[in-house]
Formats: structure tokens, C-alpha cells, sequence
């Protein structure tokens, strides 16, 4: 056995709640590793290729559930090198949400005010920006147009995209080879390493135990590169703290799985899933109504037939983000492209004679798929999902050599989010069935369960240690020295897509933890800029820090 | 043979010759089997190629029962399952993946990668599947590439304000 590595800081995952906080702790000074189990890719290493092992599988997690499947992205970057880099903020009333716990589930000092300082350091590093119906593709306008023509309103959503480089090829969840998409891969990720970060891409975290100077002794297996069900050897760092971000799949595994090492977890750890209300309806667009009704035309003349061109979800309607409607009715609508492999099979026909999600009929459905519409449904759920007993490795008993396997979540929807479902899915129906612009059928949960991209609060932030894993520097209770910043640390569904969130929260924890590197004797300040070096945000989050600078 | 006939149960196809049995025939244009589906299955990174024997032994024990539970008469040349006209395999299909079946993960799964074959090709390169005319890609009406094999769609947005911005969004674009 080889002598145990050590680290000031070791941070589990490099999605958004690892790559931030592994920059500002390596900007400041601390030795930080970061363990990811995913393979490291980046430019033309992004294929546009749906065979199995391009990286459009490398780059996945795909695991289902029990009543719920979960994605994710399963490489350096994590969600962010497959995601649509949709970045809108959460509404204000989120924050005010009492969800399963009949109180306010947010910690009382954070809001909407006091989060948007933080949410501005992202927008600045990534960097976000504002989009015009310029930038919206076919399948958006599409949407805004429909939306319109109910009497709604719609919005191009903000996102983190140089339009310049964008070729709207639509193939960004398998990594975007163009470096339009602004991941991680360019900003907070290249800048840690330029401090000093280790990124070991192919390992994989199992679980934490002690070490007898207060510190965490963390125990990885290194995964083959191509057949990811095969760990060809094991290791350990010692790490004066723990960042855990490996997703709020993933994150409250490892901790269920130390729990014998460490002691008893606060019950809220693997407990209170949400997947964001997620919901996905499927219309089928009579190209002749968009020409008539809508007035549409592609500039060759077709009124759509465009559901393949593009860059994810552009256009959302925010009517129903009203805070005065009661919880559980308020959700987001957004157009969204799912490219084949993912999603065709969960759609399904409307009327049909036989069965719906395949057969005969389904296949008439898919000659037609020039002509989808999907729109994508950010509800509030009831936070109803929890983990069994973890697997043996990693977050699923993994099937396929990349991306599928099985895990140990289980969701079963409350009258609440059902009802939350309902009203969306009706809300949907009546903007695109309208003057028989399209039909619509919302997604099976028959095939897998329920279906989320954005999963959240699986090991949560709060006041209340009965219902919260985490207090609000996002340390794990009676557990001190790890934090979690990802998804799982966010309270419940945003009705919005949460990155930008997650993001500002991680942004947020930093200077806390920096206060507890330095009290364990790290030589660590905060104070970093923006990754590119711009100064705005720090401008703006120095007035709010205490404690954790020094000069 | 079994398998195929699943697949084209997911999927329908027409057949391939005339006296095929496994694809019954009830579509126009390749379906799943045409598309793939055996060879995806068979995929070593797929890993569903270790249970496919089996998976096809058990549909065919279903195959017997449901055919027994009817007094359908089964034709000994073929598979059990392959013996079934469309319609009855859909309905026994229906009944393997409903809500409540013990192994309806199992189908659900063997489902669910016909459907990739179908609508993804992921057993060859997109650009070859489609330069093939892959029946799956090409049915959807999947665009293909450029000549350099990466896809652009220079044209690509109508261009103009289709809709009112909702009232509270804020300078930066996010909801108030
Ligand atoms: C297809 C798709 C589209 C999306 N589109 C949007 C969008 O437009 N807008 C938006 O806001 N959000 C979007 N999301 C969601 C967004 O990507 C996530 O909310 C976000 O990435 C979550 O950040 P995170 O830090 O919690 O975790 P992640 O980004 O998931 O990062 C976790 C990392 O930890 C790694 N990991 C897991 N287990 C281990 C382990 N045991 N050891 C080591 N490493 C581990 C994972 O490989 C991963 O890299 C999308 C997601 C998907 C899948």
C-alpha cells in the first residue's frame, strides 16, 4: 500500500458546484483536487455521432428509477457540457415556497435580493446573456408565436451561448464541439487549473471515512475509460475539507454509503428529491395551420418543419409565475429540443386506437417529426423523492458500458405535483391546440416513471436540521468540514431551470468555506475575480463578505 | 427471429421478402427490425447482448400462454411469439411492459433500445447511417450534414418578434 495522498481541499465532481468552488478555493491559495468520474473531453472530441461509445454516451448518466429517471452529464464539467445553457434566474416567490414542510424551505437569509449579487458573478464569468428573437431558432418562434396568438406572453430565455460561434446544429447535449455553448470547460474550470487544480477525470468517489486529525479520508476507484461497469484499480487523498458536488443523484449516495464510517447522517440526506416538476408534452404541427393561422414561413417558403434545427430551449412563457397563484399552480413553459435517442420513445400519440407509446401509430407519429414541438414543464413538486440503499458503486448498478444503469431512487408523485402537472399540461394544450395549430400529448411516465434533467434538493439547505441536511453556508450538519454545493443542496423545484441558481449558490458558499479551510490552517483568502479576470461581480459580493479576506 | 418480431412490434416495418414472419408487415417503409434493431441489441456496449437468448425463451413461454389462454392455434414452424399476428403481439407487448408485470423492465428495456435502432442508428456513424439511407433516420426526416460530415443550419429563425416580453422580466432577462 503506497503512502495516502493529501490535499487542502478535495472537491467530489466538477459540474457547477465543484468547478466554482474548486476555482475560488484554488484562486486563493488552497492545494485543491478535483475527482470526476467522467472522462475529460473537449472541441472536436464532441461528436455529432449517435453511435454508442461517441461522446454522446461517454458523456451521459443515465439512470432510472423507480418512478423516476434521472440525467445527467457524466464527465469534466458535468452538467454543463451537455446541457442547453438556458440561465434565467428563479423567481422571487420561489424563494417564499413552504413545499412538503408547511414553513418557508429556504434558509431565512437567502432570497431573491440577497442571491442576485451572486447570480451576477455567474452571469458575468460564463458569461450569460440576453437573447433576441434574432437568436431564436424556428422551433422558438414557433412557440412565441403560439403563445401570442393564445394571448400569452413569451420570452427569449437568457443563456450562456456566443452567438457568434452558435451553428445551431442542435447536437449540444453531446458536448458542443463548436465551443459556443459557454460550459465550464472554459471559464472557471481552465481558470482553477491555471491555479494550480488537479482534475482527475475517470474517478470515481465511493465514500468518506475519518481521518484522526479531524480531516476526511475520501476513497475513489478509477474507471475504464470505455467500459465504465469495469474500475481498474482504487485509491484515497486525505482532504482537510470535502466539497461534495457530484450532483444531487449522486452526492447523497456517497454520503448514505459513509454513513457507517462517519456516523449517523442528518435524515434529510437522500431525502426530499425533487425533480423540478419536470413534464414534457409532444404536439405534431399541421404545417398549413402555422402558415394560416400563425403567419409563419421559413425564408424557403415551409412553415416549419424546423423541430431538428436550432440550440435547446429558447422561448418560455412565464405567465403562471405569478406569486399571488397558490403553490403548486405556478410553473414555467418552455420550448425544448430533445434529439433522438433520449426522448422519441416517451412521446405519444394523441387518440390513439392502440397503444401509445408505440406500435403502428407511433410510427406514423415519427414520419412527422419534422413537425414536433416539444415544450418542457418547470412545476413545483412536493419534494416526494427518496433513495434507497445505495448500490454497490458509484449512484446506479450501471447496465450499458456508458450511461445506463439502475438506481435506487424512488418517486411517487402527491396530489400536489399531479395537480401542478395537470394545470401545465392543460395550459399546453390550450396554447398549440388553438385553431388546430398541432396535437399534443403529454409524455408517458408509464415507460420509466417521471423524467428529470434538473435534479434537485436530494441533501438540502435550511434552518430546520429535522428537514434540512445542510445549514445555509451549505455545511453538512453535525458533519463539519464537508460541504455540498450542487443541485442537491438547493431546497426544492425552482420552476425554472435551475443551473443558474445552482451556480449562484455555489458562488454563495464560497466565502464560508474558505473561513473553515483557514481555520483548519489552510493559507486561503477570498477575493478571486471572474475567471477572465473581470472585476464586477467581485464588486459587488465583496460588501457582503466578512471575515474570509485578508489582504 | 423472436427478437425481430418484438422489434417490429415496437416499431413495424414492411417485409423484407416476401414470406417473412418475423416482420408482419403492418407499415410502409423499414421499421425497427430494418433499422437495426438486432444489431443494436447485440452491441457489446449496449449490454444487452448477455440476456437476449433468454429474454427470447420467455417471450416465447408468454407467447404459449397467451396463445393457450385463447385457444389460438400456433404454428409450430416459427417461434411461439413470431407465430402471433400484429394485433396479439401488441396486446401481449402491452401486458409485459403495463405498470404492474414483474419483468416489465426487462421489455421496457428490450423496448427501448428497438426505439434507438429506430430513431438513432447508434449500432453505426449518423453520417454513414444516413449516407446508407438508415430507415429509421430517413423516415423522421433527419437532416444530414454538410460535406465535411458536422451539421450547420445557416438558416435558421424566423427573424422577428413573435411575441410580448412577459411584464416583469427584469434588465438582464430573467423573470422579476
Ligand atoms: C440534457 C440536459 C439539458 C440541460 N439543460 C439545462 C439548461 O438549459 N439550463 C439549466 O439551468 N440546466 C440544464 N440542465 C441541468 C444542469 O445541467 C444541472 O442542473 C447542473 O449541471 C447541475 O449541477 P451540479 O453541480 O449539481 O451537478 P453536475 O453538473 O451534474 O455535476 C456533477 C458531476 O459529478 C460527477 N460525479 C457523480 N458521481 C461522482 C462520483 N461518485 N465521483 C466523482 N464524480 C462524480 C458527475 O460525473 C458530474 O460531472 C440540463 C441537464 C441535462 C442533462
Amino acid at each position: 500500500m503506497s503512502r495516502t495522498e493529501s490535499t487542502d481541499v478535495l472537491v467530489i465532481g466538477s459540474g457547477f458546484g465543484g468547478a466554482i468552488t474548486a476555482y475560488h478555493l484554488a484562486a486563493g491559495g488552497a492545494k485543491v483536487v478535483v475527482l470526476e468520474r467522467g472522462p475529460w473531453l473537449s472541441g472536436p472530441e464532441f461528436d455529432q455521432d449517435f453511435k454508442f461509445g461517441s461522446s454522446t454516451t461517454r458523456v451521459f448518466d443515465f439512470v432510472i428509477g423507480d418512478g423516476m429517471s434521472v440525467l445527467s452529464g457524466n464527465c469534466v464539467g458535468g452538467g454543463s457540457v451537455v446541457y442547453f445553457a438556458a440561465m434565467p434566474r428563479a423567481p422571487r416567490f420561489v424563494f417564499e415556497r413552504h413545499g412538503s414542510i408547511g414553513r418557508r424551505m429556504w434558509p431565512a437569509a437567502i432570497d431573491r435580493d440577497a442571491l442576485d449579487p451572486w447570480y451576477d458573478r455567474v452571469a458575468e464569468a460564463l458569461p450569460v446573456s440576453q437573447q433576441t428573437w434574432d437568436d431564436v431558432p424556428f422551433a422558438g418562434g414557433l412557440f412565441g408565436a403560439a403563445c401570442d396568438h393564445a394571448g400569452r406572453t413569451a420570452n427569449p430565455v437568457p443563456v450562456a451561448i456566443d452567438h457568434d460561434k452558435c451553428t445551431n446544429c442542435n447536437w449540444m447535449m453531446s458536448g458542443c464541439r463548436f465551443d459556443a455553448k459557454r460550459s465550464l470547460l472554459l471559464n472557471y474550470l481552465p481558470a482553477a487549473v491555471a491555479h494550480g487544480a488537479e482534475i482527475r477525470p475517470l474517478h470515481e468517489v465511493q465514500h468518506l471515512t475519518r481521518t484522526d486529525d479531524g480531516g476526511y479520508r475520501v476513497h475513489y476507484s478509477i474507471v475504464d475509460e470505455v467500459d465504465y461497469r469495469v474500475h481498474v484499480s482504487t485509491g484515497t487523498i486525505d482532504a482537510k475539507i470535502v466539497i461534495m458536488a457530484a450532483g444531487a443523484g449522486a452526492t447523497p449516495v456517497i454520503l448514505q454509503r459513509s454513513e457507517p464510517h462517519l456516523g449517523t447522517m442528518p435524515h434529510a440526506v437522500g431525502r426530499y428529491f425533487s425533480g423540478n416538476g419536470e413534464r414534457l408534452n409532444t404536439a405534431i404541427f399541421d404545417e398549413d395551420r402555422i402558415r394560416d393561422v400563425l403567419g409563419l414561413s421559413r425564408p424557403d417558403g415551409v412553415p416549419y418543419e424546423a423541430y431538428q434545427i436550432g440550440k435547446g430551449p429558447c422561448v418560455a412563457t412565464w405567465d403562471q409565475l405569478d406569486g399571488s397563484l397558490p403553490e403548486y399552480s405556478r410553473f414555467s413553459l418552455e420550448q425544448l429540443y430533445f434529439p433522438p435517442g433520449f426522448g422519441t420513445i416517451l412521446a405519444q400519440v394523441p387518440d390513439a386506437v392502440g397503444p401509445t407509446w408505440f406500435g403502428r401509430e407511433k410510427k406514423e407519429l415519427l414520419r412527422r417529426w419534422r413537425s414536433w414541438l416539444t415544450v418542457f414543464t418547470m412545476s413545483e413538486d412536493d419534494n416526494e423523492g427518496v433513495f434507497g440503499p445505495p448500490p454497490e458503486t458509484g449512484n446506479s448498478m450501471r447496465l450499458s458500458q456508458q450511461m445506463l444503469g439502475r438506481g435506487a431512487l424512488s418517486y411517487t408523485p402527491t396530489k400536489n405535483t399531479l395537480h401542478g402537472w395537470a394545470e401545465s399540461d392543460a395550459a399546453v394544450k390550450d396554447i398549440l391546440e388553438r385553431d388546430g395549430l398541432s396535437r399534443v400529448m403529454p409524455w408517458t411516465n408509464e415507460v420509466v416513471g417521471a423524467y428529470t434533467v434538473h435534479p434537485l434538493a436530494s441533501c438540502r439547505i435550511g434552518d430546520d436540521p429535522a428537514t434540512s441536511a445542510l445549514d445555509d453556508r451549505h455545511e453538512l450538519r453535525d458533519h463539519p468540514g464537508i460541504f455540498v454545493t450542487d443541485g442537491s443542496a438547493v431546497p426544492g423545484a425552482l420552476t425554472v431551470n435551475p443551473a443558474m441558481t445552482i451556480a449562484a449558490l455555489a458562488e454563495r458558499a464560497v466565502p464560508g468555506i474558505v473561513r473553515a479551510a483557514q481555520e483548519r490552517g489552510v493559507a486561503v483568502r477570498y477575493g478571486a475575480p471572474a475567471p477572465d479576470g473581470s472585476t464586477a461581480g467581485r464588486r459587488g459580493v465583496l460588501p457582503l463578505v466578512t471575515g474570509s479576506t485578508r489582504r | 427471429m423472436t427478437l425481430e418480431a418484438f422489434a417490429d412490434t415496437i416499431l413495424p416495418g414492411e417485409k423484407r421478402f416476401p414470406d417473412d414472419r418475423a416482420v408482419a408487415g403492418v407499415s410502409t417503409g423499414g421499421g425497427a427490425v430494418a433499422s437495426g434493431a438486432i444489431d443494436v441489441l447485440r452491441t457489446e456496449e449496449g449490454g444487452m447482448a448477455p440476456a437476449l437468448d433468454a429474454l427470447a425463451d420467455g417471450l416465447n413461454e408468454h407467447a404459449e400462454r397467451y396463445a393457450g389462454e385463447r385457444s389460438l392455434p400456433l404454428d409450430d414452424a416459427v417461434p411461439p411469439f413470431v407465430s402471433l399476428d400484429y394485433d396479439h403481439r401488441v396486446a401481449l407487448v402491452r401486458e409485459l411492459v403495463a405498470a404492474d408485470h414483474p419483468e416489465r423492465e426487462a421489455w421496457v428495456s428490450l423496448a427501448m433500445f428497438n426505439t434507438i435502432a429506430f430513431d438513432a442508428a447508434s449500432h453505426l456513424h449518423t453520417v454513414d447511417a444516413l449516407a446508407a439511407g438508415h430507415p429509421g433516420l430517413t423516415t423522421m426526416g433527419y437532416f444530414g450534414p454538410d460535406s465535411d460530415g458536422l451539421w450547420r443550419f445557416p438558416s435558421y429563425s424566423y427573424g422577428r418578434v413573435l411575441a410580448r416580453p412577459h411584464p416583469d422580466t427584469t434588465p438582464s432577462g430573467s423573470p422579476a
